[in-house]
């Protein structure tokens, strides 16, 4: 289809840009760069099993971590809205994490991908390493805005966003539920989640957002957009490639195992026993 | 006595110490509400306490009375107030500047692992190189650890090398310290923001006030989920709660659904409890709610679905619609 500002002139040989002075202005006006983070974890519906080598993850499905979905969805959104003007995913993971960008990231909008590859699917980076990574990046890329998820539900640590803006001397806005950009795009008002209610604040750009789940409603990727996604660029990289060369962990895992398990409980068949056992048997009321 | 104090310019520290002869040192960053320390902090102090030295540091705009009240802690050697009107709002960009001005003179600095401290400790770290650590459930020694991943279906046993150890401490594994036994030297930090040039502006905070206990703490938690179906039922778990005294809880899909604000959600990412009665209404017990209170005393799910998965960890397991038997469960008790 022509491109509806010609309307029903004959097409021309000279660009649409040159006949249309005014759209040539608006494309050149400030527009965003957004850096995505996602990372490849075992599915949230799985029941994990710890094996003797730590968690099994071999033939366990895997998936994008949640939050970063959340993440993806906001930078699409914005996308949509012009108000940035391109996406670039990254992730940081063994081979089999490239499923995330061409499967989540690409599929889902993002304009490319950036693979920093580890050598093995099972190496789990400390936050700290991973930070540095995505430093690096944002750096190369000029990323205006770095959005990551709040927490990686593999590890439950809930930290690169907050490392990643120390490392980048960067304001931070962690479990953010509302993003605002402002019209001149030099801050971003956002609504964020505390422990005892909600918080506004302004964080002028470039800053480091973590997405929480009531920022949006991720979008499923449909089927062209997902053949679409494979001709999308995508870059590997290593870590030396970034120029980190010690990898050397700060924090090693000596021992992996399951926790106690609660003994098995019982059926009440009404609240009358229920309250008998409260206040006889388990004593609490 | 303070120590030397490290400065940060830049994003780095300045100065190395001799390091090699100290011994374990801990700083404990306290939470508060301007009367008392949280609860969560006292736990901290009690983490604290198996590795070396407690000091606290409190921090905000007018902190005299909650610095008397740190002063009293069992176990607190050492209280030091910084008092600065840019520290009002606990904006991490400010935290983290004043926090990693005093961490080099200490092997361990610690803090409850809430919202909170989760937005400013894992910064401050990286403004001192150092790899944090979050959800710590056991001390073993100076040096290792035990926490929960997964959902807390896994634990895993850690050893930290880093010189300084930023640890955020999973509350609900510890007692807490007590408070009124204790007296500690109160040091005044003197806090220069200079350096701080991307902080985030704050514009403002809806705190939800309540007179309920704090969930996070509190002996009876109440929680209602997506089986509620809407937020015009919730009181009935108000009420249950109320009776026995009780804070209220949600799991996520009744906070997504805009039942009960975010503040109330249990589990992996949210709150996490421990109470002595966890009562659980119309939550269907995913891995997820589960996470965050299956370290609770008693159990209790009320649920219609019999084959909802709650019932595999609870001790008393009722199937029944909770429309009718939390109501009678309130005039019961």
């Amino acid at each position: 289809p022509r491109p509806f500002f010609l309307g029903n002139r004959q097409p021309s040989r000279k660009p649409p840009c040159s006949h249309f002075p005014d759209m040539l202005h608006r494309t050149l006006q400030t527009k965003l760069r957004a850096l995505v983070g996602v990372k490849r974890v075992i599915d949230y519906t799985v029941k994990i099993r710890v094996g003797a080598n730590g968690v099994v993850t071999d033939g366990v499905r895997h998936s994008a971590n949640p939050f970063d979905e959340n993440a993806i969805e906001a930078a699409v959104q914005m996308k949509e809205k012009k108000i940035v003007n391109e996406i670039v995913a990254v992730t940081i993971g063994g081979p089999k994490s490239v499923e995330v960008l061409r499967g989540s990231a690409l599929a889902l909008g993002c304009d490319k991908a950036i693979h920093v590859k580890l050598d093995s699917d099972d190496t789990q980076l400390e936050p700290l390493l991973v930070a540095k990574a995505l430093q690096k990046i944002a750096g190369e890329v000029e990323a205006d805005m770095i959005l990551l998820g709040k927490q990686a539900i593999d590890d439950d640590c809930c930290q690169t966003p907050q490392l990643l803006a120390g490392l980048m001397d960067a304001p931070q806005a962690t479990w953010v539920s509302s993003m605002e950009i402002a019209d001149d795009k030099k801050s971003v008002t956002i609504t964020r989640e505390l422990d005892d209610g909600l918080q506004k604040l302004q964080v002028p750009l470039p800053a480091v957002f973590s997405t929480d789940y009531r920022l949006n409603e991720p979008r499923f990727p449909t089927l062209p957009n997902i053949m679409k996604a494979k001709k999308k660029p995508l870059q590997e990289k290593t870590l030396a490639d970034l120029g980190i060369t010690d990898t050397t962990p700060r924090i090693k895992v000596k021992a992996v195992s399951e926790p106690p398990k609660r003994a098995a409980g019982v059926t009440v068949k009404s609240v009358d026993e229920l309250v008998d056992k409260l206040k006889n048997e388990a004593k609490c009321i | 006595m303070l120590g030397r104090q490290f400065f940060v310019k830049n994003g780095r520290r300045l100065l190395t110490s001799n390091i090699s002869s100290r011994n374990a040192s801990c700083l404990v960053i306290a939470e508060h509400d301007y009367k008392a320390i949280s609860q969560g902090t006292l736990s901290t102090v009690t983490a604290a306490s198996k590795i070396g030295d407690v000091s606290m540091l409190v921090t905000g705009s007018g902190i005299d009375e909650v610095v008397k009240n740190a002063s009293s802690i069992d176990g607190v050697k050492t209280v030091l107030a910084a008092d600065n009107e840019a520290l009002k709002n606990n904006i991490a960009e400010n935290l983290a500047h004043v926090v990693a001005n005093l961490s080099g003179s200490y092997s361990h600095v610690l803090a409850p692992a809430s919202n909170n401290s989760k937005n400013f400790l894992p910064r401050t770290a990286a403004l001192c190189d150092c790899s944090p650590l979050t959800d710590v459930s056991e001390v073993l020694s100076e040096d290792t650890f035990k926490r929960p991943m997964y959902a807390g279906n896994a634990l895993a046993t850690v050893q930290m090398s880093d010189k300084i150890k930023f640890i955020l401490i999973r509350a609900t594994s510890f007692d807490k310290a007590n408070v009124g036994g204790g007296s500690a030297n109160v040091d005044n930090v003197n806090v220069d923001l200079g350096e701080v040039k991307n902080a985030g502006n704050f514009i403002s905070a809806t705190v939800a006030a309540s007179d309920r206990p704090d969930l996070t703490s509190a002996r009876v938690v109440v929680s209602g989920g997506r089986g509620v179906k809407a937020a015009e039922n919730f009181p009935i778990i108000f009420d249950l709660a109320d009776k026995l005294k009780g804070a209220v809880g949600a799991s996520r899909a009744a906070v997504d659904a805009g039942f009960i604000s975010n503040e109330h959600q249990v589990g992996q990412t949210g709150k996490v409890v421990a109470p002595e009665l966890y009562i659980a209404a119309g939550i269907s017990g995913a891995i997820q709610h589960v996470s965050g209170m299956k370290d609770s005393k008693v159990i209790v799910a009320i649920n219609k679905d019999k084959e909802a998965p709650i019932f595999q960890i609870s001790d008393y397991g009722l199937v029944e619609d909770l429309f009718n038997a939390v109501p009678d469960l309130t005039k019961k008790v």
